[in-house]
Order: structure tokens, then sequence, then C-alpha cells
């Protein structure tokens, strides 16, 4: 089976780009432009230096000894936590500033739930001093402050939306109503692999930088390429995209996708889109999505503002529908302590995000001397304030 | 003959009038349309509400929320709408977005609105190729007119192919925008309605978005079969309910 995208912008039956025709020239020529774009060896030769020189790439694959003493496997940590910015979202900002410089667009606009993607965006608009506009859903402004200052500080606008339930699916639908606005000069950095086709293969692309770095670090640890398993937390899923990328069409390498079961699946109060969602559209994309019996688009709850998110990415919506990947659902309070404990165990801060995927190491077991690579997605900094009132701190 | 076709064949400067089920109360929308059918309107596009609205500005989209919060739902409003045809005879759209007729099922959506004697269908988020790949024949079984948009950005040879594949009309979309966020037309779009004018198209054309009063309504329907009012009427209702209908139409023609 093919796990990456089809020629008509398909993961099996998902992805496509249902948007209304007012979106159609601006998606149609990224469509037409993307894949040229990114093979000409000007463009990856700027892409390459960026990620180096102002990112920080590559990042270490980091033998986490003493987790791996304590869970009786090999645990290898990707540090996406060293990436400038915080987290993995740089990789896909830097991709698309240079892709919207190439099609000569003036003006920036990107969605963002916790912050993560808006500062990832402000920041490449202030390397390439483009004009920057951030939607962030009123109630995600409130409780990320200073990801708001952060944005601000590098220049850009962070417009609040006031629509619908004011996190970060409305942050899109804002975004989105921007673009139809405004057709001619702006392009719209989408943080995640959703959205229509061919923004999921494009930012899957930037992000594959990740499994490309496992490989060869793996190699030189290990003596081999593949590890047996992956795993990555997901939210819209492109850390996960990233880190999979690779090894997509390896089957001897196991994929792991822990998604945020928020108070608990059938709490009422989840994102844990793979066992609660049906087939359904969102944001120009077929995917699995929350949704009620008449197609209404619901509300997900997590404690990690860059989970909750109502859908998946339509790769991974085809990778658990299909088998290829194994998902786990992961709780606020299961998460928060797996990130409690990396910091006692490794000195290491994570990003709540990234602590649902550690968290999986106290339900699912390993054999000795399986090698796991955990993508840690983000550091914990900007989840300060969840830590301290979480632990009381 | 399919109504839709039917009123544009015999009429120009066509007022077809969007307003969203359910809105401002559960009950209203049987009112909302005999009202508009006694008040000389030619086509109304009812509006289906959706959580997530993207092609809609502020006015639509609040009503939508106003109108899920009523309680509105797709087989609410089939019920709604069951007898409708025995007072209602003007043409009759439903508008709204994909994904609830996915849920409902694109085959048994249809159906249902044969049954009830809806004369066609506006899903902007349905594209025209998908359309033609998976639902046209299906459209076609149950006699509805699918009906595409097109904008000021949409390329010539683009909007030929909508032309092939239209059956009803164009809807023209006055401006780069979401619904409801235009004051006026500049030369801009009357510009762009002469060149629509001008390909000659096979389909007649409606124009909507941004039309708002009597100048709107003469500058679009000079060039066009006829103008869609939404956002406006939305909030018209908003202040004064049914009973404001027959004030506004009289103020638009
Ligand atoms: C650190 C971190 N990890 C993961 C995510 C989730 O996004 P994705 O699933 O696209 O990687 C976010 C989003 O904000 C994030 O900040």
């Amino acid at each position: 089976m093919n796990y990456n995208v089809n020629e008509k912008g398909y993961y099996g039956e998902f992805g496509g780009a249902y948007i209304p025709e007012m979106l159609y020239p601006n998606v149609e020529e990224l469509r037409q432009q993307y894949l040229k774009v990114m093979a000409s060896d000007e463009f990856q030769a700027e892409f390459q230096d960026l990620l180096k020189e102002y990112v920080g790439r590559p990042t270490p694959l980091y033998f986490a000894k003493r987790m791996s003493e304590k869970y009786n496997t090999k645990i290898y940590l990707k540090r996406e936590d060293l990436c400038h910015t915080g987290a993995h979202k740089v990789n896909n900002t830097i991709g698309q500033i240079l892709m919207a410089q190439r099609l000569g667009k003036k003006r920036i606009i990107a969605e963002t739930g916790a912050g993560q993607h808006g500062v990832a965006t402000a920041t490449v608009c202030a390397l390439m001093g483009l004009e920057c506009i951030v939607y962030m859903g009123e109630i995600d402004i409130a409780r990320q402050a200073p990801n708001v200052a952060r944005m601000k500080m590098l220049g850009a606008t962070v417009v609040p939306a006031t629509s619908g339930s004011k996190t970060l699916k409305d942050a899109t639908n804002e975004a989105i109503r921007d673009w139809i606005n405004n057709p001619t000069d702006t392009h719209y950095i989408i943080g995640s692999v959703v959205g229509p086709h061919p923004y999921p293969d494009m930012v899957a692309r930037f992000q594959s930088v990740i499994s490309e770095e496992i490989k060869n670090q793996l190699q030189e640890k290990e003596g081999r390429k593949n590890p047996d398993f992956v795993v990555a937390c997901v939210g819209g899923g492109s850390n996960a995209a990233g880190a999979y990328y690779h090894y997509l069409d390896q089957p001897e390498v196991g994929i792991i996708a822990v998604e945020a079961a928020g108070k608990g699946i059938h709490t009422g109060e989840s994102a844990a889109t793979s066992a609660l969602g049906k087939v359904g559209i969102i944001h120009g994309s077929k995917t699995l999505l929350m949704q009620t019996d008449d197609g209404q688009i619901t509300e997900p709850y997590s404690i990690s503002a860059g989970l909750d998110y109502p859908g998946v990415g339509p790769m991974h919506a085809h990778l658990f529908t299909s088998g290829r990947g194994e998902f786990i659902s992961v709780t606020d309070d299961d998460a928060m302590n797996a990130g409690l404990a990396l910091c006692k165990l490794e000195g290491i801060i994570p990003a709540i995000e990234s602590s649902h995927a550690l968290a999986i190491f106290e339900t699912r077991t390993f054999k000795p001397d399986d090698v796991v690579v955990v993508n840690l997605s983000g550091r914990g900094d900007k989840d300060l304030n969840n830590y301290i009132e979480y632990f009381k701190l | 003959m399919n109504r839709i076709n039917e009123r544009l064949n015999n009429k120009s400067k066509l007022l077809s009038i969007y307003f969203t089920a359910g809105y401002p109360k559960l009950e209203d929308t049987v009112p909302v349309l005999e009202s508009l059918q006694a008040n000389g309107v030619d086509m109304v596009e009812i509006g289906l509400p959706f959580s997530d609205p993207l092609a809609d500005g502020p006015t639509i989209q609040t009503s939508g929320t106003q109108a899920l919060k009523n309680g509105m739902t797709t087989t609410l409003l089939f019920e709604q709408l069951k007898d409708i045809r025995k007072t209602v005879s003007i043409p009759l759209i439903i508008m709204g977005y994909f994904n609830p007729v996915l849920q409902y099922g694109v085959e048994n959506f249809c159906k249902k609105c044969q049954e009830i004697g809806i004369d066609g269908l506006i899903l902007p988020d349905l594209p025209l190729a998908e359309y033609q790949e998976h639902y046209q024949e299906m459209f076609e079984k149950y006699g509805l007119i699918n009906v595409f948009l097109i904008t000021p950005q949409t390329s010539d040879e683009r909007i030929k192919q909508i032309d092939n594949a239209s059956n009803g009309f164009i809807y023209m979309v006055s401006s780069a925008s979401v619904t409801g966020s235009q004051s006026g037309f500049g030369n801009v779009q009357t510009d762009y309605f002469a060149r629509i004018k001008n390909m000659n198209l096979n389909n007649p054309q409606i124009v909507g978005f941004g039309i708002s009063n009597s100048e709107t309504f003469n500058a679009a329907t000079t060039y066009a079969n006829g103008a869609i009012i939404g956002s406006a009427f939305i909030k018209m209702l908003t202040e004064s309910g049914v009973e404001g209908i027959g004030d506004f139409v009289k103020t638009i023609r």
C-alpha cells in the first residue's frame, strides 16, 4: 500500500481540496508550483542553510539512558525541542516563507492555537521582512499570554478570533477568510499537515527533515537506519508526519501515534480524533474529525493547546484506517506525569504535547532490545504556567 | 422543466434572497419563505447552518450559530419543509457546506430534496472536479441543479469549464471577499460584471455577496440576470423579524 499522497492529493480516501472557489486560484497556484520550487537547487540551498545556521539543525538524537533503564528498552529522543523557537514548527515556517517569496507574496497570515506556530511564523517573517498577521482564538490569547507577547515583539499583528468556540479551529476559519479577502498578495502558512491539498504534503515534506536525520543518526549510533518504533504526538500531525516520513514504506518500523484523550475518551472532553472521529470535511480536507451526527464540528478538549484540534491530517487518517499506524490516546493526567518524569530522569522539560508521546511507556511495553525513537516535538517553557498550576509548584 | 430554469427564462433582474433556516427563531423558516413569495421575491436560497462556515462573514456566521443553538438540524429542516410546495411555488435552493450533506448521506440528501421540491443546491466547498467525478449523476437523477461560484480571480478557462458543468445559473461572487463585507461597487466590480457578460456564457449569471440595497442591486442586474441579497436581509431579520420582509423588499425594487 502507498502511504504517501497520490497525484490527486489523496491519502487513500482522505485529503483532496474541498475549498470554495474563492480560494481556488491560490491553492491551485501552490499545487502547480510547490514540487517544482522545492526541487530547485537554489531553494534547497537556502532552505538547508537556514535549517543549519538559523534553526540549529541537525537536532540531536539523544539516547535517554535513565529512561531506557526505567522502561527496560532502548529509548532515543529526537530533540526538536532544541530548534530555534522551541519546537519543530519552525522547520515548516522556514520552508513556507521561502515558498511564499518564490510565489511573489508580500503578506503572510497564519493561525495558531498555543502560539508555537504563530511564534515560528512571526519569527520567519521578521527574518525576511514580511508583514505577518496571526489569527488566534480569543480564549487562547488569554491563556497563552507569553506567546502573544513574543509574536508582538517579533513584529506580528495578533488578531483575535471571536467566532465559534474562539480557539484553534476558529482561528483557522478566520485565517481562511482573510485569504479569501486577500486573494493576490497573501500566502497562508498553515501550521500542520492539515488543510487542502497540497498543504498536508508540502508541510510533511518540510518536516521530513526529522526522519531524514534520525536515519543518519541511528546509523551512527546503532549501526542501522531503522528503529523498531517511531513515536510522536498528533495534534494536526506535523511533527508526527516528519518523524514517520522516511519510514512510511518500511513495514519493519512500527509507527505509533499518540493523541490527547483529555479527561478521558468518553468524558466528552477529549481530542482523541481517531477514537471519536468520523469521516468528514474540515478546513478543506476530507479526513477524520469529531462532529455531531448532523455534521457540525464539535469542540475538542486537551490540557495541551497544541493537541486541541477536532481533526487530524489526512495522512494520519489513512495510517489509522489502513492499520499502518498504532494509535494510542493519553489523558491529561498521564501526560503531565510523564512530562514531570522526564524532567527528573533526563533533565529535559518537555512541551505538554510531547509529554503525551512520552506517556505511552507506562502502558505499552517494548522488548529490551527494541530501539524506540520518540519525537520530542517541543520544549516546556511555554507550558510553565500549566505545569505550575497542575503540580502546585 | 426545473423551476430555476423556468424563472430565468421568463424574467430578468431576478431578486433572490438568502436566509438562514431556523433564524431568528427555529419556527421562522416557513413563514419567511411564504412572506418572501408574497412580497414578490423571485427565488430563495435556504441556508443550512454549519458550525464552521468558511466563506461567510460575521452576519451570516452569527445567524448560523444562533440557528444551531435554536436546534436546527438537517433532519429538522426537511421536516419543516415537507409541505412547502403546497404554499410556495418560487424556485428554492438549499445553500450550505458539504460536511452536513456528507453526514446525512449525499444520495439521501438529494432524494429528500426531490421529495420536498427543492430545485437546486449551492455547496461552496464541494469542488468542481469532485462533483463531476462522484456526484453529478446523483444530482441529475434527483433533478437537482448544482450551482457553482466564480470570482473576479477565476480564469476565463475555468469559467468556461464551470459554464459547461452548470445547468441552471452561475453564481458570480461580486468581489474577492467573504459574504457581507462590501459597501457599494466600484469600477473593478463593474468591469468584472461586463467582462463576464461579454463572455456570452451558456448559463445566466446571478451576482451575490455585497448586494445590500437598490443601488447595488441595480448595478449588478444591469449586467447580470439577477442578484442575491444575504447579509443585508439577515440584518433586517435580526432587527424586525418576519414582519419586516415587505418593507425590506420594497426598498430594493
Ligand atoms: C511542541 C508541539 N508539539 C506538537 C504540536 C502539535 O502539532 P502537530 O501535530 O502538527 O505536530 C504542537 C502544536 O502547537 C506543539 O507546539
